[in-house]
């Protein structure tokens, strides 16, 4: 009779948005330019990557500013696979998972003796730490890093049906292969965030956000919660960077465990779309990209710009625009809120 | 009038806990605020000393509004807090805890370093200890001693006998006397009934944040604050 | 003996630490904020300095104590036109903002000044050292050590021997019933972040004599700063003193055994101890 649901229409008519928009983005490829589907790549990966931090830090409270050291990494482990273990870059990517995952345990370790700023500082030297040990390993090129051989990137799998099926050069195809793999990323990371907040651990998440004492008066296990999220986190975003730097097929420490790139980046797409909310960074990461290609040829005014937007908007609009848009609209198209449905209820005692 | 509310509302979030309280307190004057837990004395005390803002109007000093000014703004006019809990600053030694009453407000009065100390001999002693390494009843009085060292007009008293026992409580309210006696105006927010109508010239009573009662001690009947109190018939 | 020359130099290179981190250790105590452009902050008052020798043709001594006032102004306009609106109970508004912030510095200094290595001239004191029997040691780095000291010195004595240093500690403990004792805490901050920029304008001096700098090498300053802040515990300078020490001292250890190991000595010195003592070595009582 009564049950708890999150649907909205809102939320169905995203959801059938998005299916549409999935299936336009797969076939894309056949009409879109290189370099469009280069910019896709770029766009779909950090969107992956901030939706990510904003689990750690909107809904789960750990605000680390040493995300890049889960990229890093994951990208290594990508690169070693290859390198050391003949492994198909594709497969490969896999072990980045693996790699953020086996990182994040002592990180976590370290990271959770510490509160708040701390917190943060901490996982950043963390970051440093790992960058300064993998630049320690010759074999993949210590501090000036390495590429992909050539028999590896010419191997990847899939890419000869791509080549057949679109008529591009190799390059391209490399290109194609990673756009859609970063699709399926983005759309199983954000699903996978999604289903994660409508089930049981997301309900306790916004519990501990809220009110830590009180949610675990009521049996929340806050520990366990934040190592879960953390590890989840660590994990996909190890993912992501192996992906990213597949489609890079050259490595270094630096490019790998930037912190402007994988961190400034990232918090910027966050905080400007909107913290704490699905579609937040979606919305941030389309102006990200509209302000990185109309001031691209600034260089350093285009950091700049970025960098005076995020004190503006944490002055004036603190949930970022998605949050101002859901404020005058009352909009969500990833509806979280478990509400009653079932018949009347017939009110008085 | 030294301090008046009209109409003072006051909200945490959706929950409203003041509605539209009416007090005045004369110069010289001690008034008493009693209540149950709950009732909005508290919330009234950190209406009038700006802990919590409110419409200009709804509070007066000398006629002039001062609703919406900062605790910073209102403590410099003269009105000093002893807030709930004692709130002393862990980081300060007692005499510095006595001094911090006394910086941003220079003005004239019986009230120094060592008027303190002669109300409190104790605390003399106890100088140089953290503030909060001390019981409960001398915590009570640096507390008071603090707000006495900027020489206020009126003093707020919140709660000083909570927690404290009743051996305890009685020198605390030995000194208000010696308070009354320096020129100051008070305001004894208490739970503690009898404590409050043996010092207080007047008494409001509060029940779910509205004044129920306001009489002089010696013109109501136990049976009027307890139905002020408790709301119900004795 | 050549340890102890490394000891040496380690513990001296923990003052220029120190100096970095004095600044931050007193926002972080009085208001608990993170402050992620407080080593770029250094690098802008390094530059400051630097125009102050070559565009004035002053002293780089003087050059400072102009651009001290210079700094302290900038300090209590940046908190009281922006820090003050987003400090609060979540920390991350005030993170977002400082690195907001801290990005549009390096990139404004790196179109002002280009990523060109800049170095504030020293004269005579660049290459001296002095003898001091079991050691021989660097003129600069010593007199750095000794300025961090002072600075220590002074700082504590503004805390716990005057009025303000008894609102900075009492705001720092509850600003709420510091505003009950009529100080008002948004002002106090405000005094706090531009003393914080005098004491930045120090580390800048220093920092620009002693080596190259551009607009880049702020966030590692920042971390060192944090560090030293950290291992020494909120609250403590002169914990501070020590934290910088030990980073300074595993730093130059680290490089004496391997040039390319000195800043992962620094951070791995810095993490053992975050094991041990998660809350510092010398923690205040009240956190």
């Amino acid at each position: 009779m009564y049950k708890l649901t999150t649907r909205t229409r809102a939320g169905t008519v995203t959801a059938t948005l998005i299916v549409i928009l999935v299936l336009a983005g797969l076939a894309l490829p056949a009409v879109a330019s290189r370099g469009m589907i280069q910019d896709l790549f770029f766009i779909l990966t950090m969107l992956t990557l901030a939706q990510l931090w904003n689990l750690l830090a909107g809904y789960g409270g750990l605000v680390s500013v040493g995300q890049q050291a889960f990229v890093g990494i994951g990208a290594y482990a990508m690169f070693a696979g290859v390198i050391l273990a003949g492994w198909n870059p594709v497969w490969a990517i896999l072990l980045g998972g693996l790699a953020g995952l086996v990182l994040a345990v002592p990180t976590a370790f370290f990271a959770f003796r510490l509160q708040g700023a701390y917190f943060a500082i901490g996982t950043w030297v963390i970051a440093e730490v790992t960058r300064l040990l993998i630049a320690q390993w010759k074999t993949l090129g210590g501090g000036t890093g390495t590429s992909l051989p050539r028999e590896a990137t010419s191997n990847i799998l899939g890419t000869d049906a791509i080549r057949a099926l679109f008529s591009v050069r190799e390059a391209a195809a490399r290109d194609i292969l990673a756009y859609w793999l970063a699709l399926l990323l983005v759309v199983l990371v954000t699903g996978g965030i999604y289903w994660l907040l409508k089930s049981r651990l997301g309900l306790a998440l916004a519990a501990v956000r809220d009110n830590s004492e009180a949610a675990r008066s009521v049996g929340v296990d806050t520990g366990r919660l934040k190592w879960a999220v953390f590890l989840i986190a660590a994990a996909a975003t190890g993912l992501t960077g192996a992906l990213i730097f597949m489609q890079t097929a050259r490595i270094s420490p630096d490019a790998a465990f930037a912190v402007t790139d994988w961190t400034a980046y990232v918090i910027f797409i966050v905080v400007i779309g909107g913290i704490g909310t699905i579609e937040g960074p979606i919305l941030g990461v389309i102006v990200f990209f509209i302000l990185r290609s109309a001031l691209a040829d600034y260089g350093s005014w285009y950091l700049m710009t970025l960098g005076v937007i995020a004190i503006v908007v944490m002055l004036f609009a603190p949930k970022g625009l998605w949050g101002l848009i859901s404020a005058r609209s009352g909009l969500h198209l990833f509806p979280v809120r478990r509400r009653l449905t079932g018949p009347k209820i017939e009110g008085g005692f | 009038m030294l301090l008046e509310t009209r109409g003072l509302t006051a909200h945490y979030g959706q929950f409203r806990a003041l509605f539209g309280v009416d007090i005045a307190v004369a110069a010289g004057e001690c008034v008493a605020i009693i209540g149950a837990n709950g009732a909005g004395k508290s919330t009234l005390m950190r209406s009038i000393t700006g802990v919590i803002r409110n419409e200009p109007a709804m509070v007066l000093h000398w006629g002039e509004p001062i609703g919406a000014r900062s605790s910073a703004e209102i403590m410099k006019r003269g009105i000093a807090m002893v807030p709930e809990g004692r709130r002393l600053f862990p980081s300060l030694s007692v005499e510095e805890n006595l001094l911090i009453g006394g910086q941003a407000r220079k003005a004239d009065g019986p009230w120094s370093l060592d008027a303190v100390y002669d109300l409190f001999p104790i605390l003399r002693e106890r100088r140089k200890n953290a503030g909060t390494a001390l019981s409960g009843g001398q915590q009570q009085m640096v507390a008071i001693g603090r707000a006495l060292m900027s020489n206020p007009e009126l003093l707020l008293c919140d709660e000083i006998s909570l927690g404290l026992a009743p051996v305890v409580i009685r020198d605390i309210y030995a000194a208000l006397p010696r308070v009354r006696a320096g020129g100051t105006a008070i305001v004894v927010v208490e739970q503690d009934i009898g404590k409050a109508l043996a010092v207080a010239d007047r008494v409001y009573c509060m029940m779910e944040g509205r004044v129920t009662l306001v009489a002089r001690p010696a013109d109501v009947t136990r049976q009027d604050i307890h139905a002020a109190y408790f709301g119900e018939a004795a | 003996m050549i340890w102890v020359d490394t000891l040496a130099q380690g513990i001296l290179l923990g003052g220029l630490y120190a100096l970095f981190a004095a600044g931050l250790s007193l926002v972080f105590g009085i208001m608990r904020l993170v402050n992620l452009a407080h080593g770029d902050l250094i690098v802008f008052a390094a530059y400051l300095v630097l125009m102050g020798v070559t565009l004035l043709g002053l002293s780089p001594w003087v050059a400072a104590l102009i651009a001290m006032p210079l700094m302290f102004a900038l300090g209590w306009l940046l908190q009281i036109g922006v820090l003050n609106r987003v400090l609060g109970k979540d920390i991350l508004p005030p993170l977002l903002v400082t690195f907001g912030l801290s990005v549009a510095l390096q990139n404004g200094l790196l179109e002002a000044f280009s990523a060109d290595s800049r170095r504030i001239p020293a004269g005579s004191l660049e290459g001296a050292s002095l003898d001091l029997g079991i050691v021989t040691v660097g003129v600069m780095p010593l007199l750095t050590f000794v300025s961090a000291i002072a600075v220590i010195v002074a700082l504590n004595a503004l805390f716990y021997h005057t009025a303000l240093g008894r609102a900075f500690r009492a705001t720092s403990d509850d600003a709420v019933t510091a505003g009950l004792m009529g100080i008002e805490p948004k002002r106090i901050f405000a005094m706090a972040t531009g003393i914080a920029m005098v004491v930045v304008t120090i580390a800048a001096l220093y920092l620009g004599m002693r080596a190259n700098f551009d607009p880049s090498i702020g966030p590692a300053r920042l971390i060192y700063a944090f560090e030293a802040v950290i291992i020494g515990g909120l609250g403590s300078l002169w914990g501070t003193l020590a934290g910088g020490v030990i980073i300074g001292v595993a730093q130059t250890f680290g490089a004496a055994i391997n040039p390319e190991w000195q800043i992962l000595a620094g951070h791995i010195a810095f993490l053992a101890v975050m094991l041990l003592k998660p809350r510092g070595l010398f923690p205040r009582a009240v956190d």
